[in-house]
């Protein structure tokens, strides 16, 4: 095995996220988390579905809920899963540039989210004044949604690190698979997403 | 002779069912002996559960000892190598059916059972008791009776009566053993169980759901008596006046006292459904003090003068000033006097 | 390496080395040393909550006190405990069983061990900070809610911590196994103990986040302020009971399910003949962890939850009975005609076989819900699931222990010690659990501090107690056996059992890289297979080559320490907001961790072809 992992076209690899062990350990152990992580969220999901009535007298998720701004949300996280493939696309084309690029309008797109979110909760806490400790649904719902933005907090931090760390280094055997894991992190912060998008503000405005 | 013989027979048979009985536990508290029909239900499915795991666990000692007993090394063997069997079809599909067939045979009888037990469709037509667990106190509430009690339970034999429960605090757990099995009385809902009693008698029930650290002092009584006792204790429940003064002087300075010290904020006598502390109605007539004491004046006199070193954790202690021991002494002449009606756990029996 | 060398080396470089290993073999021992530790607390517990019920209405400790033994038995015993003890066989153990080098994420493995032992350490202690946690080891709300001073808040802080880190080696196992195994080493081809790992890791996976999601409720109703389970603002303590158990059941298999591929690795060995039913014991686990994650209402029958629910659960748990059969009587024609060696890792594996039918047994009467209304939260229930824990899971630890111990230490435990232990331990055993089964049904309810008197219940809480001391006995004896297996114990060779599977083709205690080459393997049992051929030893599947190997790292241990600091930030910023810069530097150190570890290239080590070449075989 060589040591030497840095990539130039001669040496590069089909899949460079995927070409030595490590980058397949890592890849399949991300699976195997994101198998607990499921699990996780299904779990707030039960929490949620279960209190989404109990509003001890404030403010019902009807009240509350606006598609605007839901739906910007949507908008910005799904387009930044597509940016997120472009980018492990041209990974594997090995041209760092455009995947530093992609992956920087992923980083704004999931900042975007994220602003929205702060914004929406600052919304429902200011003018309807309710908050975590309203209700059992108001816990029920910041923790739900809260620990979404949370997992976006730690993947914007997670792919800025990446970003900066390798930003001169350029792609090679190691990296690789970082950004790659990462990738595969954030499709499923997206996935997660559109559960919420459904069951929480579709249903919610619904019922 | 026969005479003779019948007698040692008899002495026989009865030294066989008092050791039995002995153990099985004590009687009116050991579910082994049931003596209601939820008790009788768990017990059936009890027995049929146990002789089928018997059966199986006979089998698998009898292999279990050939094996050990026919294919130990001994001397000599020690390079004796055994045929490598893989397995067997026949034999794994045998261990693999007759399970499934064993679980059937006890399945189809629980999910009966279980529906049976649940069933409350007939609860408007029955009494009805609304019970509301405490820490550490049970609290009963007889639905159009205006009649309040805690701690002892009186329901007529031979009826079903329907147990509305609801906890006021953390979860505890509804249990006479005799009678029937458990069910847990929760704070964020009305759960429905049904009793009955086959015959009279005083049966211990406990408190099963882990509730603090006065968990284990929870006990309370069921008291089953005849129908017609039921109604006759109904009367004279009903008929309480909750000012009438004592007789005994001593008592009426217990009243007093009962009033003065403001034990009324949380005690009611008479029926109001109140439920800050137990209903003391009839607590004369209660098989014991704060459920675990006898119900001796010595003892309820610690008991007001401290509770907390007789029931960790309760909310009794620091709710009023202290009292002295004459004080305490009058209190308990007053309260032990508190005997509304003829029905008392005696007439239960035992 | 061997044992002289390592004791001429100073203490501190030794502490150096287990504070920044990421060797699987070293974490392996630092979780057994933790689970150790924690196996004695919690045994010396349960030996007071014995004392305290030796006689009615005893007086021996207070009651509140007695609900802080009873929780901290219970939690310390299942998390601290079976369980750290069964990951560090699994640590040690499985790369040994599929042939690899180490596991698959090493810096997370060391990360995963001081997690939990920091949780384990946060826990305990609670009980010189104002008192334990009292609510129970499943902690239901609304008591674990009231419960007042700072005892369950370590309780959520410390299992939280722990939970982290059994999630992290759970994933690290199945990547392992997944990804790691050795040429020819093909899934139908594993040994039973590496495929209960692999499934223990599936149900760690799957069962331990529901347990972090109920932690973060309690701890945001407890120091938060938020209103889960609070029923004024429309909270439900039932969804605590929901999370707590569908963590709660799978765990139970989490725990039991390594210790049948103890069993399945010990009774074939010394019975010398190939474990009956392969197949059908591989498909049996599958099938106990699959089930155990659609029975976790059984524990809830109680609740309320209507009588469809109660049926279903009712029938899906006695159909657990099924493949646990069939374990049974594999295990019983693997020893029929076979050639039965009885020492004390086969006592144990064959006392496990009558005390853990007797539990599974009960198991099944559990499961029939109206049978269940009388032994729910009483002592029968108690006495089956020491009889599953104990008879199952503790019995499976003794066992591994001598099995492997010379595999992992380089010296045979003695036999003679080995044998008094297990006696004393096994007499004890059912003598203190047997009885239990009768005082549940006799009225006896389970987390009482007395019981009256004049209830029938006096003899059988006597003859338990006296049981609770010969079990200390056992522990005590087994104990010393360790300590004098370190000084005089008989050195260990390679294969000392005449044994069938890849950790025994290399020396005792193995070489830090394991293997010097890949085994190649051929079958199941691969070295019996060399054995029957004549060949005595492995082929190896590579030429010798230079061997790649990580760094070590003493990052896990700092980032645990901050986590560790958070924790009292989290637990006390209630009391005053001042404790909330403990939170922040706490949660700074470990993120500061996470992002040296991130920037920090760790490209790890090689060994020379010439230097393995140096080492004598």
């Amino acid at each position: 095995m060589s040591h030497d992992h840095s990539l130039n076209p001669k040496t590069m690899p089909e899949d460079p996220s995927k070409a030595t062990m490590e980058g397949k350990h890592k890849f399949l152990g991300l699976w195997f988390f994101l198998g607990g992580e499921t699990v996780l969220f299904a779990c707030f999901f039960g929490t949620y579905l279960a209190l989404r009535n109990s509003t001890a007298g404030g403010p019902t998720s009807q009240d509350l809920f606006g598609l605007d701004l839901v739906f910007l949300m949507t908008v910005l996280l799904l387009t930044s899963s597509l940016t997120s493939v472009y980018a492990i696309y041209h990974m594997k084309n090995n041209d760092f540039k455009k995947m530093m690029l992609w992956l920087g309008i992923t980083a704004l797109l999931g900042i975007g989210f994220l602003a929205c979110e702060i914004y929406e909760f600052a919304h429902y806490i200011h003018d309807y004044g309710f908050t975590f400790r309203s209700s059992a649904f108001g816990s029920a719902f910041y923790t739900l949604v809260g620990f979404h933005g949370g997992h976006v907090i730690f993947g914007l931090s997670w792919l800025i690190t990446l970003m900066v760390r390798n930003a001169k280094r350029g792609l090679n055997l190691y990296n690789a698979p970082k950004f790659n894991t990462f990738a595969l992190y954030w499709h499923f912060i997206d996935v997660v997403w559109v559960f919420i998008f459904t069951v929480v503000y579709l249903m919610g405005m619904v019922s | 002779m026969k005479g003779w013989m019948g007698k040692t027979k008899a002495l026989l048979l009865f030294t066989m069912l008092s050791l039995f009985l002995t153990a099985c536990g004590k009687e009116n508290l050991t579910a082994l002996v049931p003596k209601g029909y939820g008790a009788e239900s768990s017990m059936n499915l009890i027995i049929l559960t146990t002789l089928i795991m018997v059966g199986v666990f006979v089998v698998v000692m009898i292999i279990y000892v050939i094996a050990l007993v026919r294919f130990r090394r001994k001397k000599g063997q020690e390079d004796f190598i055994p045929k490598q069997v893989e397995g067997n079809h026949t034999l794994e599909t045998v261990w693999t059916i007759i399970p499934i067939v064993l679980v059937l045979i006890m399945g189809v009888p629980t999910v009966i059972a279980t529906f049976d037990l649940a069933d409350t469709s007939n609860a408007s037509e029955n009494i009805n008791i609304e019970v509301t667990g405490n820490q550490y106190w049970w609290h009963f509430n007889y639905d159009g009776e205006e009649i309040v009690t805690s701690q002892d339970l009186y329901i007529p034999t031979g009826e079903r009566v329907y147990l509305n429960m609801q906890s006021s605090d953390v979860i505890h757990s509804f249990w006479v053993p005799s009678i029937s099995g458990k069910m847990d009385v929760s704070p964020e809902n009305v759960n429905t169980m049904y009793i009955e009693a086959f015959e009279e008698g005083v049966y211990w029930g406990k408190c099963a759901e882990l509730c603090g650290p006065s968990h284990s002092l929870m006990d309370f009584k069921v008291i089953a008596v005849s129908p017609e006792e039921y109604d006759q204790w109904l009367s004279d429940m009903q008929a309480v006046d909750p000012e009438q003064e004592p007789q005994d002087t001593v008592a009426q300075e217990g009243k007093e006292l009962f009033e003065a010290n403001n034990c009324m904020a949380c005690h009611a006598i008479g029926s109001s459904p109140a439920a800050t502390g137990p209903n003391l109605t009839n607590f004369g007539d209660r098989t014991t003090i704060a459920g675990i004491l006898e119900p001796t004046k010595e003892n309820l006199i610690d008991w007001i003068m401290d509770p907390e070193s007789i029931k960790p954790g309760n909310k009794m202690t620091g709710a009023y000033p202290s009292v002295s021991e004459e004080e305490a002494n009058s209190i308990a002449e007053y309260l032990l006097q508190l005997k509304p009606s003829e029905i008392t756990p005696e007439s239960a029996g035992n | 390496m061997s044992n002289a060398a390592t004791q001429k080396r100073a203490f501190s470089a030794v502490l150096w080395d287990y504070l920044t290993t990421v060797d699987h073999k070293k974490v392996g021992i630092l979780y057994l040393m933790g689970g150790g530790f924690f196996f004695l607390l919690g045994g010396l517990e349960a030996l007071i909550i014995r004392i305290q019920l030796i006689k009615p209405e005893n007086d021996f400790i207070t009651a509140g006190l007695y609900n802080e033994m009873i929780t901290m038995h219970g939690t310390t015993m299942i998390f601290l405990a079976a369980t750290p003890l069964l990951f560090g066989l699994m640590n040690y153990i499985m790369p040994l069983q599929i042939g690899a080098r180490d596991v698959a994420f090493p810096f997370l493995n060391a990360l995963g061990f001081w997690l939990f032992f920091s949780g384990g350490i946060l826990l305990n202690c609670s009980w010189f900070l104002g008192g334990a946690p009292d609510a129970g080891w499943t902690a239901y709300a609304p008591l674990s809610i009231q419960s007042p001073g700072h005892g369950t808040d370590f309780y959520v802080m410390g299992l939280q911590l722990s939970g982290a880190g059994t999630l992290m080696s759970g994933i690290n196992f199945l990547v392992t196994i997944v990804a790691m195994r050795a040429p020819g080493m093909t899934y139908m081809r594993m040994p039973l103990f590496t495929w209960t790992t692999f499934v223990t890791s599936v149900l760690t996976l799957f069962a331990f986040p529901a347990l972090t999601v109920g932690l973060f409720l309690l701890m945001f109703d407890r120091m938060f302020g938020s209103a889960f389970f609070d029923v004024a603002l429309g909270g439900n303590s039932v969804i605590w009971q929901h999370l707590f158990w569908i963590f709660g059941h799978p765990e139970v298999y989490i725990l039991i399910l390594p210790v049948f591929g103890v069993f399945s690795e010990v009774l074939p060995t010394f019975s010398k003949k190939r474990l009956f039913g392969y197949s059908a014991m591989v498909f049996a686990t599958f099938l106990i962890a699959f089930l155990g994650f659609m029975v976790w209402a059984h524990h809830m029958f109680t609740v309320g939850l209507g009588p469809v629910a109660n049926s279903i659960f009712a029938v899906a748990t006695m159909a657990i009975a099924v493949p646990t059969g069939i374990k049974i009587f594999n295990w019983l024609f693997t020893m029929w005609g076979g050639s039965i060696v009885i020492n004390s890792a086969m006592l144990w594996a064959l006392a496990f076989i009558p005390s853990f039918t007797i539990g599974g047994m009960t198991g099944v009467m559990l499961g029939s819900n109206v049978a269940d209304y009388q032994y729910h939260d009483s002592y029968f229930v108690v006495a089956h699931f020491h009889y599953v824990i104990v008879g199952g899971v503790v019995f499976g630890l003794f066992a591994a222990c001598h099995y492997w111990w010379p595999k992992m230490f380089g010296r045979i435990l003695h036999e003679g010690m080995g044998k008094l232990a297990f006696w004393t331990f096994f007499i004890g055993f059912h003598l203190t659990f047997f009885i239990q089964h009768f005082l549940g049904l006799m009225g006896m309810p389970r987390r009482y501090w007395v019981f009256l008197e004049n209830q029938g219940l006096d003899t059988g809480n006597l003859i338990s107690t006296i049981g609770a001391f010969f079990m200390t006995i056992g522990t005590i004896v087994f104990l010393i056996n360790i300590v004098y297996t370190a000084v005089k114990g008989e050195k260990a060779p390679a294969d000392p059992w005449d044994a069938r599977t890849l950790e025994w083709t290399i020396p005792s205690p193995p070489p830090f890289y394991n293997f010097k080459q890949m085994p190649l393997v051929r079958g199941l049992d691969p070295l019996w297979i060399e054995k029957t051929e004549g060949n005595g030893k492995m082929t190896p599947a590579e030429p010798l080559d230079e061997i790649h190997m990580p760094n070590g790292s003493i990052l896990p241990l700092i980032m645990t320490a901050g986590f560790f600091i958070a924790s009292f930030g989290f637990i006390y910023q209630t009391d005053h907001k001042a404790w909330l810069i403990a939170l922040y530097a706490g949660m700074a150190i470990a993120i500061g961790c996470m992002v040296i570890r991130s920037l920090k290239d760790d490209l790890g080590f090689h060994i020379s072809k010439e230097e393995l070449e140096r080492e004598a075989d």
